[in-house]
């Protein structure tokens, strides 16, 4: 019988035979990460359980980049805590200062995770990695600090649902919007405690920046992991990057799957999801007219530079709504550069735009870039539950780069080909 | 173990920025975040609960980020038990490392309304509704994470790995 990617992948990192979903396994893990929120829980847990090194100091990373640059004194005593774990330990992988980047797009940038790993996080978005043919997955602190000093963690082998995305899709219409598309369609627990599997003709001709950014949202789904095949494409990506190892890994043929869901891109509009869960995806010209008080472009599900590249071409020879906050944070220092060697910081800064430094915060409702009662914000990142971006009487709707530039311009959602 | 106490619903797909905003995610200290319990759904959510009581949730309970703080909040605000339709995957795993008991019951969550009395023996699976008569018995943990509980927990069972 054929395996699943998932099992594949499983299975090279046990000595139990991966026999099928539901199963319960031990498996080595190749990397471990927590960030400033969720490393100072794991660090109790892992100083509790009476660990005295983390197993492999390679295989540990921790970044700072949810509260930071540190908002508050509280958010500042988290990150010492980090810190001096990550001295007294030897962590190799610590970012802060002017190296951190949102965990998710630095770790790949870095070489840090590759094809056929396995990479547990204690964050929900790890899954992103799933972009590169890595098995990961977010779980809490616990379970991170048991991983640190362990070097393994169990699973439960999930079933997994296999997303196809064939067709040819059009102008502003990209991974996002395949994703918010297929989270529409299965709903916010559509695949619990489940693996999505991506294949199709789109996924082939797909950018790895692509790829991670459908990867990052399985969670949104309630999945497991979203995994993409190790092909060649993501072989040279990661080692490009620094990674060594990885293979080429695709599913069989013959592999079982719970479900296969055959998505058409061709003629599809940008998706935007509707407030307050990810699963409330309409076209955009649905919510064409709404007033917006903020875009934000950036986080791990679109802060990389082909966003900042789709988002400079909206907003290039443009004015941002004066009445529009409109932040950018690309979201690695690497990806910063870039944009200014690309002039894409020019742009930004033409079109009134507020250009921040690489940060987690605007996303959780954490810092720079807080909305009041009665707002209403227009964003790249991956969740618009109740109240995730500021008050519990703003609205959070979720879009592609294309459509978040094109509603800052507007000062309301609208469709990019329609500007 | 059994607890006695009143019924709280809160709904499907409660999400953990519900169950705890980032803003509070600070600290780490139980009874801090118990304060906060909730305040994601509606400020003040938490000035109802008594020592003991139950939450009652829906579909996908505890969807959304990984925050151990989640289920560290709900402890902290002196809920012992949460009974859902279903839970988030990450949710479910930290809400049993912390030691809250989380029973997954389906459509027999419908027997459960606001403010019924309800006693849960927590070793058994056993749910009682005494307001309304009905009970529900819930299916057991799985083998392997029964033997993590019979070590005491997570920071226990890594404790024996690691000596």
């Amino acid at each position: 019988m054929g395996q699943t990617l998932a099992e594949k992948i499983l299975q090279n990192h046990t000595d139990q035979e991966v026999t099928g979903a539901g199963q319960i396994v031990q498996c080595r893990v190749d990397m471990v990460l927590a960030n400033d929120i969720t490393a100072p829980l794991a660090i109790k847990s892992f100083k509790a359980m009476g660990a005295k090194k983390v197993f492999d100091q390679d295989k540990v990373s921790l970044v700072c980049d949810h509260f930071t640059p540190n908002k508050d004194i509280d958010s500042a005593e988290q990150v010492k805590v980090v810190r001096e774990f990550a001295e007294e330990m030897g962590v190799t992988h610590y970012y802060e200062c002017g190296e951190v980047g949102v965990e998710h797009a630095l770790l790949p940038e870095k070489g840090i995770v590759g094809p056929g790993d396995i990479v547990v996080g204690a964050d929900s978005h790890t899954c992103t990695y799933g972009g590169l043919g890595a098995f990961a997955t977010g779980m809490g602190s616990t379970d991170i600090g048991a991983a640190m000093a362990l070097g393994e963690t169990w699973f439960k082998v999930p079933p997994t649902i296999r997303v196809n995305f064939i067709g040819t899709p059009g102008q502003y219409v990209g991974a996002k919007d395949f994703v918010l598309k297929q989270i529409g369609i299965l709903g916010v627990s559509g695949a619990l405690y489940k693996a999505l599997e991506y294949g199709g003709e789109v996924v082939d001709n797909m950018s790895l920046e692509g790829r991670m950014t459908i990867a990052n949202m399985a969670i949104e789904a309630g999945g497991k992991v979203g995994l993409f095949p190790a092909d060649q494409k993501a072989l040279d990506y990661s080692h490009n990057a620094g990674f060594s190892g990885g293979e080429l890994m695709v599913a069989d043929e013959d592999a079982v799957y719970e479900r296969v869901l055959d998505i058409d891109v061709t003629g599809m509009a940008p998706q935007v999801a509707c407030p307050h869960l990810p699963e409330n995806v309409k076209p955009v010209d649905e919510t064409a007219g709404l007033r917006i008080h903020q875009a934000v472009i950036g986080s791990c599900t679109n802060g990389r530079i082909e966003d900042m590249r789709l988002a400079a071409e909206v907003l290039k020879g443009r004015k941002v709504d004066p009445k529009v906050r409109c932040i950018i944070l690309p979201a690695t220092p690497s990806i910063w550069k870039a944009c200014m060697k690309e002039g894409l910081m020019e742009v930004f800064m033409d079109a009134g735009c507020i250009v921040g430094p690489p940060t987690c915060g605007p996303c959780l409702g954490g810092h720079m870039g807080i909305l009041a009662g009665g707002e209403r914000a227009i964003t790249t990142t991956n969740r618009n539950f109740k109240g995730r971006m500021g008050s519990l009487e703003s609205e959070v709707f979720l879009s592609n780069p294309a459509v978040a530039a094109a509603s800052a311009v507007a000062g309301e959602i609208t469709n990019p080909a329609k500007l | 173990m059994k607890v006695t106490g009143t019924a709280h619903k809160v709904g499907d797909h409660i999400d953990t920025d519900a169950i705890i905003p980032a803003r509070f995610l600070v600290t780490t200290d139980a009874k801090e975040l118990g304060r906060n319990c909730m305040e994601g759904l509606e400020a003040g959510w938490v000035k109802r609960i008594k020592e003991n009581d139950v939450m009652i949730g829906g579909v996908n309970f505890g969807c959304g980020s990984s925050r151990e703080h989640a289920p560290i909040s709900i402890l902290g605000a002196g809920i012992p038990v949460v009974l859902a339709h279903s839970f988030a995957r990450i949710f479910y795993r930290n809400g049993f490392n912390m030691g809250l008991v989380l029973l997954e019951i389906g459509d027999d969550i419908d027997k459960f309304s606001d403010t019924d009395e309800i006693e849960v023996d927590t070793a058994s699976g056993l749910i009682k509704n005494l307001t309304t008569g009905a009970t529900v018995q819930a299916a057991p943990v799985p083998p392997f994470m029964q033997e993590i509980l019979n070590a005491g927990g997570l920071v226990e069972y890594a404790k024996r790995k690691l000596a």
